[in-house]
């Protein structure tokens, strides 16, 4: 029905449009020729005088009004080194492409105005003048030289590839994401902080989603999380890659894009320079971040306080294309070593012992002591668990639990010093964790550093003693890793 | 012949023409006997150019009806898109629970890629080079006709059969296909990876070829009467602005087409032959193909290679007809004639060592790019002279305001909106946050869309009577800019903010991202303004098919008071333009307000002692 109104009343508005010009038309006829011709110059040289500043007015009032999306103002500055470069270019290109946007926008309506048609008046002849075709031939020349000189500048500097010199995990991090359709596959070097090698023909979608070539052993340690986290201030290269068609790996906030393209890795270098709660405490401070994130839940967390630094793809790529979201987070130096902590390898959680791997009867041996150990460390720490419960109780008339001893040791100004035993087999005999002088437990635990201790039965460390048992599960894991690792070479 | 009027113009042309044996026959030639030979099969360059302007607009109509369908997605993802299930069958997905109506995502992206195509080359090129080139290049030279009228005709009917096919890629239960205008592989080269790039792509590239081929029969046409058949008198100096637009044109695309169509070629051998010109290493729908080596940048070489120029051979011509009607309605010469020629030259050569500049973010060696930026930015310098040199012409003038040269005033509007920030997308250091976002959408869409759209116009009101002998409603027409002018504006201004905050172009929805999300009412706002620019269209269609019938008849053969040619011929002139004598030319093409004169015809004879400025 609204639909039927709304045709109706468009075709209302054609008849109406129609009959003026049939009307004016027959006007012409009567009124002759050349006072038609008059009004219709008034009328529109007039129209172009009312245009001039309307049309003005409206940029300038919608740059005002939309000022918080402009590059490098308010909540959309850069968050990377390069990018505040790629601002201020912006921005000085936006300055002189403002003035002859302008100067030559009122020149134009103003001319149109000033030179209508008028009944006896005459043109002038003026067909060309050097002088002034010089003039404006140089100007722009000199402009543009000014603004090629800048920005190439800055692009050289921003596409910069890292040095031959320069060491992956000191001096900068490289990781990689794969673009498919449609998403984007992540991966990680690990602790050798290089990427292994892969192949095209040995992707597998359960199983291998990248082509890893599990002969290398680069890839043992490599991991896929969802998610890019990244510590602030250190260099990134990201090397850049398509499993299917073209992608574009593109980070807003950091001035970032670059395409993936299926059988030429690129990559794109950059630094971040925002963690995402500093990003988060900058958009505070602008009204509409003040909005509730989910609008159907007004009560609920503030735009700004949801906000995800965001991965999307700019290369058409099908249908999905609109949807390749993956979320980056920078966060500070120690958040970031204990995220890649708690990271485990692809290959140990999909493919050891499998038939994709190369040592499956090495590995599987290996993974058998190691399951081994790890159920004598079950045992264990069973053992303690009802042992601490003992302690815990014995202690407990002083009012807190059994952390009572570390508190107090820390309180006294010592070095306190808790031996445990964690990880099972993969560690070596126990860890010894420090908390250093000064330092309460409470902040010792915000660091990180107790933060294991804490998890897997926090009391009464000093009462263990690692078991016969335990020992022996352990040194077989070791002999099987080494194994492992001479059949590899 | 009803309106015999013997003017100062047909004097001139009787008194200082030539008569070349050509035989003026009232009941037709060979070229016009029967409905056929004349309004279908026709050789005669001006039914051509009319069939040109009306197939350019039928696609015209259906590119900008889905340029609305795929904005209504955008602006109003949630609104329920039932009620266009009737027209678009299958791809409106409705969900038998609610009957809500959505747009296949599919779809949305095929609506995108066809609205794109069939702009750039069905309506902006085809529809205003081929229009105007075929009407105006023999009459403004003082040809009889096309150097080869029979190729003229072929050009059309290639350019046809490529819409016939294109149209029938619309109804493929796969669709048509839908992965941008680029076509870029390998998402065009595997079916396995759009439900477009199968049939849909086939007939793509097949409609695409076929219109390789129209455009450079038309375009060797277009060369050879420039070249060969100007009349006596008419040196290159003394050519309109018009012809050396076209003329350039025609170059440009003779150069850069084929290149297209060997891309094109290369891209069927892919899919269908097992080569390997641009896939490599690729695993897709479950299994890595067997081909390595190849390069996906190839095709972007090879389609930017045509692409860029592509751009210049859509603005030119509209750049060219600016430069006419604005003269003409300024009753001034164009300032710096010289200046003009040189600069589309200029322009001519640059656009093609610029390509690379859709390529910044594609992988390319970035120190590659740096060349690409510098010749990129030295074409800001003939565009501003030429801008300046259109603002020069309005001052001083004496300017006849009519829907024509109110679209030309528009015109140099949008070229400078759209080309300020066309510094910004060159300059590669900016185009890293800027590319393939809404910045662009706006940037192309005025400095190239709009604009050129502006220049058709402002030719199609300025040249109605010469085609069909009455005036279109000059009125309506005014309405037409007015609407079009603000609303252009009000549609694609806005996109500047969204490309700057981020949000990519070729986005189905905003929602998955959260910076992109927060544009819902600017979307809304550019949505509505679209439909209203796109009825705002249909006046002009209106009024264009009314006035062919009921239009306000041309009385006079020069009602403009122009110097050129076209207006010394009969006003409803048979084949061969001129019956008897063929004109003969004296001077250039401006001679507006000269030693007192309101205007002086390029037949007229120099005085004694008067200077040619064409000189």
């Amino acid at each position: 029905m609204t639909l039927f109104i709304i045709l109706l009343i468009a075709i209302l508005i054609y008849i109406i449009f129609i009959q003026i010009g049939r009307v004016t038309d027959l006007a012409r006829n009567i009124r002759g020729e050349e006072r038609t011709q008059t009004a219709a110059n008034n009328a529109n040289g007039f129209g172009m005088l009312i245009f001039m500043p309307l049309f003005l007015g409206a940029c300038v009032w919608s740059a005002l009004y939309y000022k918080d999306s402009m590059l490098g103002y308010g909540p959309h500055s850069a968050a990377s080194v390069h990018g505040g470069v790629l601002d201020s270019i912006f921005d000085v290109t936006l300055f002189f492409t403002g003035i002859v946007f302008i100067v030559t926008h009122i020149a134009l309506f103003w001319f149109a105005w000033k030179y209508r048609g008028k009944v006896g008046q005459k043109a002038k002849f003026f067909a060309h003048s050097s002088q002034l075709e010089l003039i404006w031939t140089v100007i722009p020349a000199i402009v543009m030289t000014f603004l090629v000189i800048k920005g190439l500048d800055a692009w050289n500097e921003a596409t910069a590839d890292v040095g031959p010199t320069e060491v992956p995990g000191k001096d900068y991090i490289e990781i990689e994401a794969m673009g498919y359709q449609f998403a984007w596959q992540l991966r990680y070097p690990g602790a050798d902080h290089k990427l292994g090698s892969r192949n095209y023909q040995l992707i597998d979608l359960a199983n291998n989603p990248i082509g890893q070539d599990w002969n290398d052993p680069k890839n043992y340690d490599d991991f896929q999380p969802d998610k890019i986290v990244l510590p602030v201030g250190k260099k990134v290269r990201v090397r850049i890659l398509a499993r299917d068609v073209l992608h574009n790996f593109y980070l807003p906030h950091f001035r970032v894009k670059m395409d993936a393209v299926p059988g030429m890795p690129t990559y794109f270098v950059f630094t971040p320079t925002v963690t995402t709660k500093e990003y988060r405490n900058r958009l505070k401070n602008y009204p509409e971040y003040q909005e509730p994130a989910d609008p159907a839940n007004p009560e609920g967390p503030r735009r700004w306080e949801t906000f995800e630094y965001e991965l999307a793809c700019a290369e058409l790529c099908g249908k999905g294309h609109y949807s390749m979201r993956r979320i980056v987070e920078i966060v500070s130096e120690e958040e970031y070593e204990e995220w890649l902590a708690e990271q485990k390898s692809y290959f140990a959680q999909n493919i050891m012992g499998t038939d994709a791997d190369p040592n499956k009867e090495a590995n599987l041996k290996k993974m058998e002591a190691e399951k081994a150990a790890e159920e004598a460390r079950k045992a264990r720490e069973a053992a303690q668990k009802a042992a601490a419960a003992g302690a815990t109780t014995s202690v407990g008339g002083m009012g807190t639990t059994g952390t009572t001893t570390v508190t107090t040791g820390a309180a006294g100004g010592t070095v306190t010093t808790i031996g445990t035993q964690v990880g099972g087999a993969t560690s070596g005999g126990g860890t010894t964790v420090e908390i250093p002088e000064g330092m309460t437990e409470e902040e010792a635990k915000k660091k990180g550093l107790l933060k294991r201790i804490i998890e897997k039965g926090k009391d009464k460390v000093e009462d263990i003693k690692e078991n016969r048992a335990d020992r022996k599960a352990r040194k077989a894991a070791e002999k099987a890793a080494k194994e492992a690792e001479n059949n590899n070479n | 012949m009803a309106n015999i009027d013997v003017t100062h113009e047909e004097h001139s042309v009787h008194d200082h023409g030539h008569h070349d044996d050509f035989h003026d026959e009232h009941h037709g030639d060979k070229y016009q006997s029967g409905f056929i030979t004349t309004y279908i099969f026709s050789m005669d360059h001006k039914m051509i150019a009319k069939q040109f302007l009306i197939t350019g607009m039928f696609w015209a109509i259906i590119g900008g009806l889905m340029s609305l369908v795929f904005r209504l997605q955008l602006g109003f993802p949630e609104s329920d898109m039932a009620w266009l299930q009737p027209i678009l069958r299958g791809w409106i997905v409705v969900d038998p629970a609610t009957g809500i109506g959505t747009l296949d995502p599919e779809f949305y992206y095929a609506l995108v890629t066809m609205h794109g195509t069939i702009l750039v080359f069905f309506v902006l090129t085809a529809g205003l080079s081929g229009t105007f080139s075929n009407l105006l290049i023999p009459l403004q030279l003082g040809a009889r006709d096309m150097a080869s009228p029979f190729l003229n005709m072929l050009s059309y009917w290639f350019f046809f059969l490529a819409g016939l096919v294109m149209f029938a890629s619309l109804f493929l239960s796969t669709g048509p296909f839908s992965g941008g205008w680029t076509a870029y592989p390998p998402l065009s080269a595997l079916p396995q990876a759009s439900s477009g790039s199968g049939a849909g792509m086939t007939l793509w590239t097949v409609s695409l070829v076929l219109f390789v081929v129209s455009v450079l029969l038309g375009g060797i046409n277009y060369i050879t009467t420039v070249l060969n058949l100007r009349t006596k008198g008419m040196n290159m100096w003394r050519m309109p602005l018009t012809i050396w637009a076209f003329f350039v044109t025609a170059i440009l695309g003779l150069l850069s087409f084929p290149v297209l169509a060997s891309a094109f070629f290369l891209i069927m051998f892919d899919r269908g032959l097992g080569t390997s010109f641009y896939l490599s290493e690729i695993f897709v729908g479950g299994q890595a193909l067997d081909q390595v080596g190849g390069s996906p940048i190839l095709y972007q070489h090879l389609f930017w290679f045509l692409g860029h120029p592509e751009v210049y051979i859509i603005i030119l011509p509209a750049m060219g007809l600016v430069s006419e009607v604005l003269a003409v309605h300024c009753r001034k010469p164009i300032f710096g004639y010289r200046a003009m020629v040189y600069s589309i030259l200029a322009i001519g050569f640059l656009s093609f060592i610029v390509w690379a500049h859709h390529m910044f973010m594609s992988g390319v060696n970035p120190f590659i790019s740096n060349f690409f930026v510098i010749f990129t930015l030295i074409i800001a310098v003939p565009s501003a002279v030429k801008v300046f040199n259109w603002i020069t012409t309005m001052w001083g003038g004496n300017i006849r305001f009519n829907a024509a040269s109110l679209f030309a005033i528009g015109f140099v509007s949008m070229f400078i909106s759209g080309g300020l920030t066309g510094i910004f997308l060159g300059n590669s250091a900016i185009d890293i946050q800027l590319h393939d976002t809404y910045f662009v959408v706006a940037h192309f869409h005025i400095v190239m869309g709009i604009a050129a759209f502006f220049g058709m116009f402002a030719g199609v009101y300025h040249w109605y009577p010469k085609m069909f002998g009455r005036f279109m409603n000059d009125t309506l027409g005014k309405i037409h800019f007015w609407i079009t002018f603000a609303g252009a504006y009000l549609i694609f201004w806005p996109m500047h903010y969204l490309g700057m905050a981020g949000v990519p172009r070729r986005y189905y929805s905003f929602t998955t991202f959260d910076a992109f999300a927060h544009f819902e009412a600017m979307n809304q706002f550019i949505t509505v303004a679209a439909i209203v620019v796109f009825g705002a269209q249909l006046l002009l269609v209106v009024n264009f098919f009314y006035s062919m019938f009921f239009g306000r008849e041309q009385k006079t053969r020069n009602p403009y008071g122009a110097t050129t040619l076209e207006w010394t011929t009969p006003i409803h002139a048979g084949h061969g333009n001129w019956p008897g004598a063929i004109p003969h030319i004296h001077r250039w093409a401006y001679d507006y307000g000269k030693d007192g004169k309101e205007f002086i015809p390029q037949t007229t004879p120099l005085a004694e002692g008067e200077k040619d400025e064409g000189h």
